[in-house]
């Protein structure tokens, strides 16, 4: 059902139920690339803008091609999101080579990030329209984001701290993310108001 | 699976011209071929699931509907077209697609209630629900939650809590006013809230009350007999 | 690359080089789909075959597959495996499913998969890929119980959905919660953090007893 309004959706997607800390989607950017603030920001950003694109595309392709053929969903968004990142680069490559060399490594792995396919899927199975979709990627662009900064700013502190030798690395990320995400349940409610 | 093997070796050599280096035909023909076998395979078995997932949805949706009407002995789809309600689906429209309300009729043809679904929301996330209503009385006639992900063990209890989900079976009038357990005052529109899911007994009540709202100025208008013709129930 | 046996091919994948605890592979399912044993089996089993299928079918066509575009191609293929994994779970398993919803079209995106064919099935004849395949599918399959059955055993005091504790127990709800996904995988790691400082540690004390003894 989409009779949801966008605000509705953008908060949804951002923080109730984050993409990355209640969906576990983009997983692979939370645990790679989170360990200075500068870095996650401009994945958040690199990532917001290829949401967005993707978000349009899956909306056309939802409308005009894949009414008649629902069941060659999966295989043609996988397509487009790969050849769009591709497209994508060699674009901002050419028009401007300031933001290729910030964000020019990050691209390519967002070809494997689940969570350009997850929001692609998500907005099919939810039924939701142009806007709604756009506000959905806005949404989920900005909650990868700031979950990426807060982890990246836990991460630059703990740096300094001193930490048993067994939890360096992968389960220090994950217990302080299992804390974040319990953090983000805090959300939960915000849009049920009364 | 060997015969698609054996299909995949066979045209790429084919294609391609011998020659050392790879060609730009080559690589094209690779991805088109493994796209050709891809789309086969995936509409041959599409064949086969298609029909059993439509039956299944079907069957989910009639058992829902059959439930929150209290066993009609048939019921009509009425889809929302141009702001007016017809058991026709124009040409082209696909029926999940469309708002819809499902019309149910007792055995002598009179109507005993009308489902409606509607998804809005909750805690955590949207939760899906239908529920029956009887436009004469006003009064619910039954409510069941289609999906929701609200919080295992506190909010999840709008469905698991069956003395909450029977007092939508008992005929509470809309609009519904949720209220704490014990603080009500017998009035026919009250319903006992969850201790420790007040928020998610809110968004059930919530959901009833807009989707009244929104689909009760059609409630007058309704044919009062089945379209017997194209019964869809038994 | 050093040449591997049979055995190893098929070990490997099963613990040592478990595809999620060792490798970090295939995260996202493993956190989302988790929450009971039942789903978590539903998605290792998905998994599970696309990895085999994905496997035989590149490992037996590679020779025809250009240098140039074979990643498009792998990811063709394992999308169309998907498609069908998710075609017959919908018809055959529509309760199941309904819970794991869109995370079984993210297969695809499955690094796992992706990076055994990439590594592996690319390069070495049909029989040996399958192993592998089976290998790490395995593998994957136990990541993903042991996931599930902490998170169901201590979240609901149920295991495929039996009653272990009686009425008495309180539920760890945080555990089939997402947070409960990131805690359990992060106590695990911290599990395998230990085993290897522990080892470490043995090793330098044996090699401390083998320098006095030699000198």
């Amino acid at each position: 059902m989409s009779d949801q309004s966008l605000f509705t959706i953008f908060l949804s997607a951002a923080v109730i139920n984050n993409f990355t800390l209640a969906m576990f989607l983009g997983l692979c950017p939370f645990m790679g690339v989170s360990a200075r603030v500068e870095t996650a920001v401009r994945m958040g950003m690199a990532n917001i803008f290829v949401l967005l694109i993707t978000s349009i595309c899956a909306w056309g392709l939802n409308t005009f091609v894949l009414e008649q053929a629902p069941f060659l969903r999966v295989i043609s968004f996988i397509i487009v999101i790969a050849s769009l990142v591709q497209i994508v680069e060699m674009a901002i490559k050419k028009l401007s080579p300031t933001l290729f060399r910030q964000l020019g490594i990050y691209l390519p792995l967002i070809t494997t990030n689940c969570a350009i396919l997850g929001l692609a899927m998500f907005q099919t199975s939810r039924n939701y329209d142009f806007l709604q979709g756009i506000a959905f990627a806005l949404g989920a662009g900005a909650g990868l984001t700031l979950a990426l900064v807060l982890m990246a700013s836990i991460r630059e502190t703990s740096e300094l701290s001193d930490i048993p030798a067994m939890a360096k690395g992968t389960g220090l990320v994950l217990i302080i993310a299992g804390s974040l995400s319990l953090a983000f349940m805090g959300f939960a409610g915000l849009l049920s108001g009364s | 699976m060997s015969d698609e093997t054996n299909a995949q070796e066979a045209s790429p050599v084919a294609a391609a011209p011998e020659e050392p280096g790879v060609s730009a035909v080559r690589l094209f023909m690779t991805l088109a071929v493994a796209g050709a076998m891809a789309g086969l395979l995936i509409v041959m078995v599409n064949q086969f699931t298609q029909p059993r997932i439509i039956a299944y949805k079907a069957k989910m949706l009639k058992l829902a509907v059959t439930e929150v009407l209290q066993g009609p002995a048939r019921y009509d789809t009425l889809y929302l077209i141009d702001g007016a309600l017809t058991p026709d689906l124009p040409a082209g429209l696909k029926p999940e697609k469309q708002k819809a309300i499902y019309v149910g009729y007792t055995e002598a043809g009179e109507i005993k209630g009308i489902a409606i679904a509607r998804g809005e929301s909750g805690f955590q996330d949207v939760v899906m629900l239908i529920f029956g209503i009887d436009p004469a009385t006003q009064g619910l006639t039954g409510m069941k939650i289609l999906a929701s992900k609200e919080t295992p063990g506190l909010g999840d209890k709008i469905y698991k809590d069956l003395d909450f989900v029977q007092q939508f079976f008992e005929g509470p009038t809309v609009p519904l006013l949720g209220v704490k357990i014990g603080a009500g005052d017998g009035a026919p529109n009250e319903i006992d809230m969850i201790t420790g899911a007040t928020i998610s007994s809110r968004a059930v009540i919530r959901i009833i009350n807009n989707a009244v709202t929104e689909w009760e100025p059609f409630f007058e208008n309704l044919d009062k007999k089945p379209v017997a013709a194209r019964g869809e129930t038994k | 690359m050093r040449t591997t046996t049979p055995k190893e091919d098929f070990t490997r994948g099963i613990w040592r080089e478990n595809p999620v605890f060792l490798q970090m592979l295939g995260l996202c399912p493993a956190l989302a789909v988790t929450n009971t044993v039942e789903n978590a089996i539903a998605m290792g089993l998905a998994t599970f075959f696309v990895l085999f299928c994905s496997s035989l079918l590149v490992s037996s066509c590679k020779s025809f597959i250009p240098h140039e575009v074979r990643i498009s191609t792998y990811i063709l293929i394992i999308a169309t495996f998907v498609t069908l994994a998710d075609m017959v779970l919908e018809a055959v398993v529509p309760e199941v499913h309904k819970e794991l919803g869109a995370f079984i079209a993210l297969i695809v995106v499955n690094c796992m998969i992706l990076g055994r064919q990439e590594a592996f099935a690319s390069k070495k004849p049909v029989g040996r890929s399958l192993l592998d395949a089976t290998g790490t599918g395995i593998g994957f399959l136990i990541a993903m119980l042991m996931m599930g059955g902490f998170r169901e055993v201590l979240g609901m005091g149920t295991f495929l959905g039996f009653e272990l504790f009686g009425p008495s127990y309180e539920p760890w709800v945080v555990m089939i919660l997402p947070a409960g996904g990131f805690l359990t995988l992060g106590f695990i790691m911290l599990g395998f953090g230990y085993y290897e400082q522990r080892k470490i540690a043995k090793a330098k004390e044996m090699s401390d007893v083998e320098g006095r003894v030699t000198s």
